[in-house]
């Protein structure tokens, strides 16, 4: 069992306030990812949870036992560090039963452990070796596998894959979705790379200035991103934004008038919603298709066209000097200055209030 | 089998040569000034010590330079002075080199384990020691610290109703360790805390994770991390320590008896005191030797620890 409660969570250092409250549930074989631009105090989080770090305030509780005070060895909790902080004077093998040694484990069970982890890793042929000898993949599954011989109720990651890579980033973070599944483990992973997070999650928490701005599944994230920051955060490239002022708005429908010109009907639950108020539109690059002149309701320039081979990302800009990205076919690139006229799905559209809140999700609306 | 290797060795061997040879050519020419600088530099000297051993030269006797043979080598290495100031030798550079490594370790390791107001300045008071001068540090410690009458060590004493002892007169050798390991203690938690601060925090913190406390921590990752600056510690200290010199001269001059002559003092002794450069000389090309020895010694069990790591 594994269940990590973290109720209010505070954290400052010398006064700045950098986790400002947290509130978070972590479910037992949970995979949950903790994504954020840098400097969002991610790490801090995680820090705080394996207790290298004081909380401020708040509680942590594991279990329904309070651990917010308690020594980071008596938590229960593994971590593969990000620089994999191996042991560099002892041999892999020593490395992998360091802790096992230190607690007083009975040597036959050290060495089955040992050796368990390392049949799971694939380290058996390595055990002899220090870690100078070992190349960065192999240091990575070290770090991990100094994990998994400990048997800890949640494995907590702190960007374990930023040194590796473009090609073994790939493998790794198979390898980690299958040691998850293998294990049966509860798992914390920070990162900042998207794809990751998308891949690995069955939880993701967006941070951001040191407070959540939205838990849940990727696609839920990706489908329903509940304000302009996680909207803004998710997919690659950005969701494209467009400023504009509500129109009549109901319980089925809301008008918006773009400042770009265009004016469209949205199937949105927006009733709250005041003609007039200032909002933002928002539609990802995928969802814009170019179509002949007069059948859009867009009218944009188009600048820079990125050519990946299977796609083209057209760079475009509208009217009221808003960029945008749209995604079309690879074979299609538009000429610098061309004019181009864009359709959209209205009911692929995410709509925001004046504060940068998500109005109505289509889902709940559905429903 | 045997002929495949053979082929190979004969295919390898000239390109090896060649290999070699090209290398070895282009870089001779460029070292060579400074090599042959550093060669006159050292063999001038050599050669001259070489020269005075083997004949006798004292300046009692002037005009009397008749060689001699190994004569004076052998008078040397019997002379009454020699063993202790051997042992002498050995006791000062090991029992130094303990204290300071000891020492060093533990204070850097102090140091570096807590935070307290006044970190920057006690760290640099624990270092000076190192700039002062020997013979000062020697003229301190022998009338401010171990005098009989008004040393620090003699009002304590006395103020427990004890007798005061003279240091430098009951224990020499012992009052000379205390006065080199003052200097050269901070010079091993200079380099220490130096190399501790390069520690790894993750790994530590991986530690603390895996159930380490601050003793297991100490031993199993900051020794370890420390191992190549204490074998540059040893090394460093062991080369200044076997010509220690002016600690001796400045306090008991190598006395009472022999008890606190070593062997760079019992040089300085023929040479100076009993005028028998010839002897000196031979004195001089032993204790190279003896130097010689001590950092084979020290390559051969230090040197491998560091090109290893
Ligand atoms: N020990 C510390 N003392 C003071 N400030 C700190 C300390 N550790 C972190 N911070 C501050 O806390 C903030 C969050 O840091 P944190 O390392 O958690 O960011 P992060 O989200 O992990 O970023 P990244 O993606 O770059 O790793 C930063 O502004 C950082 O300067
Ligand atoms: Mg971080």
């Amino acid at each position: 069992m594994a269940d990590l409660k973290i109720r209010n969570l505070k954290k400052g250092f010398d006064g700045t306030a950098i986790i400002k409250g947290i509130d978070l549930d972590v479910r037992d074989r949970e995979f949950v990812v903790f994504v954020g631009p840098s400097g969002c105090g991610k790490s801090t989080l995680l820090r705080l949870i394996a207790g290298l770090e004081e909380v401020t305030s708040g509680t942590i509780e594991l279990d329904g036992k309070d651990i917010t005070d308690m020594a980071p060895a008596k938590r229960d909790l593994a971590m593969v560090f990000q620089t994999y902080a191996l042991y560099p004077h002892m041999t892999v093998g020593k490395n992998l039963s360091f802790a096992l040694d230190l607690a007083g484990v009975a040597k036959s069970e050290v060495k089955e452990k040992v050796q368990n982890a390392a049949r799971i890793l694939e380290l058996e042929p390595l055990l002899e070796r220090k870690p100078k000898q070992l190349s960065g993949g192999q240091r990575q599954r070290v770090a991990i596998g100094r994990a998994i011989v400990r048997n800890p109720k949640i494995f907590l990651f702190d960007e374990p894959l930023s040194n590796l890579d473009a090609a073994l980033r790939v493998q790794t973070r198979l390898e980690l979705a299958r040691l998850h599944q293998e294990l049966q483990a509860t798992m914390i992973y920070v990162t900042h790379d998207q794809v990751e997070a998308m891949t690995l999650a069955d939880k993701v928490v967006v941070l951001n200035g040191g407070r959540v701005e939205q838990v849940g599944s990727p696609m839920e994230l990706y489908h329903q991103p509940a304000n302009l920051f996680v909207a803004g955060f998710l997919g690659t490239p950005k969701m494209g934004f467009l400023r504009g002022q509500a129109g009549k708005a109901d319980g089925a429908a809301c008008e918006v008038k773009l400042e770009c010109g265009a004016q469209l009907s949205l199937p949105l639950a927006a009733g709250g919603l005041a003609a007039g108020s200032p909002v933002t539109l928002g539609v990802r690059p995928e969802h814009f298709n170019i179509v002949p002149a007069g059948q859009g309701q867009l009218r944009v320039i188009a600048d820079v066209s990125e050519r990946l081979g299977s796609d083209t990302y057209c760079h475009v800009r509208t009217a009221s000097k808003e960029m945008l990205t749209i995604r079309v076919r690879g074979d299609f690139a538009p000429r610098a200055g061309e004019t181009l006229e864009l359709a959209f799905d209205p009911a692929h559209c995410h709509l925001f209030d004046a504060d940068g809140q998500a109005i109505a999700k289509r889902l709940q609306q559905a429903a | 089998m045997t002929t495949s290797t053979l082929d190979t060795h004969l295919k390898s061997a000239p390109a090896a040569a060649g290999g070699k040879r090209r290398s070895l050519k282009p870089g001779w020419f460029l070292v060579s000034p400074s090599v042959a600088l550093l060669l006159l530099w050292m063999i001038i000297p050599l050669g001259m010590t070489i020269y005075f051993s083997l004949i006798r030269y004292n300046l009692l006797y002037p005009g009397e330079n008749q060689f001699v043979g190994l004569e004076n080598f052998e008078y040397f290495l019997t002379d009454a002075g020699f063993m202790p100031g051997a042992l002498n030798t050995l006791a000062l550079v090991g029992s130094v080199l303990l204290i300071s490594v000891v020492f060093g370790v533990l204070i850097a390791a102090l140091l570096e384990a807590c935070e307290f107001w006044g970190r920057g300045i006690v760290r640099v008071l624990l270092i000076s020691p190192f700039f002062i001068m020997p013979t000062v540090s020697a003229l301190v410690w022998k009338n401010l610290i171990f005098h009989p009458v008004s040393g620090i060590l003699a009002a304590i004493w006395k103020f427990f109703g004890a007798q005061p002892v003279d240091w430098l007169a009951q224990h020499p050798l012992l009052s000379i360790i205390f006065i080199v390991s003052w200097q050269w203690l901070p010079f091993a938690i200079l380099i220490l805390m130096t190399a501790m601060q390069s520690l790894d925090q993750d790994q530590k913190e991986a530690a603390r994770l895996d159930g380490a406390g601050p003793i297991a921590i100490f031993w199993h990752l900051t020794l370890p991390h420390l191992a190549r600056p204490i074998a540059v510690v040893v090394m460093i200290e062991t080369i200044f320590l076997l010509s220690v010199f002016a600690e001796i001269f400045t306090t008991t001059s190598g006395g009472p008896g022999f008890e606190s002559t070593n062997l760079a003092y019992l040089i300085y002794n023929h040479a100076l005191l009993q005028f028998d450069v010839g002897m000196a000389s031979a004195g001089g090309l032993i204790a190279v030797v003896i130097a010689n020895l001590a950092a084979i010694v020290l390559i051969r069990m230090i040197g491998k620890n560091l090109t290893n790591q």
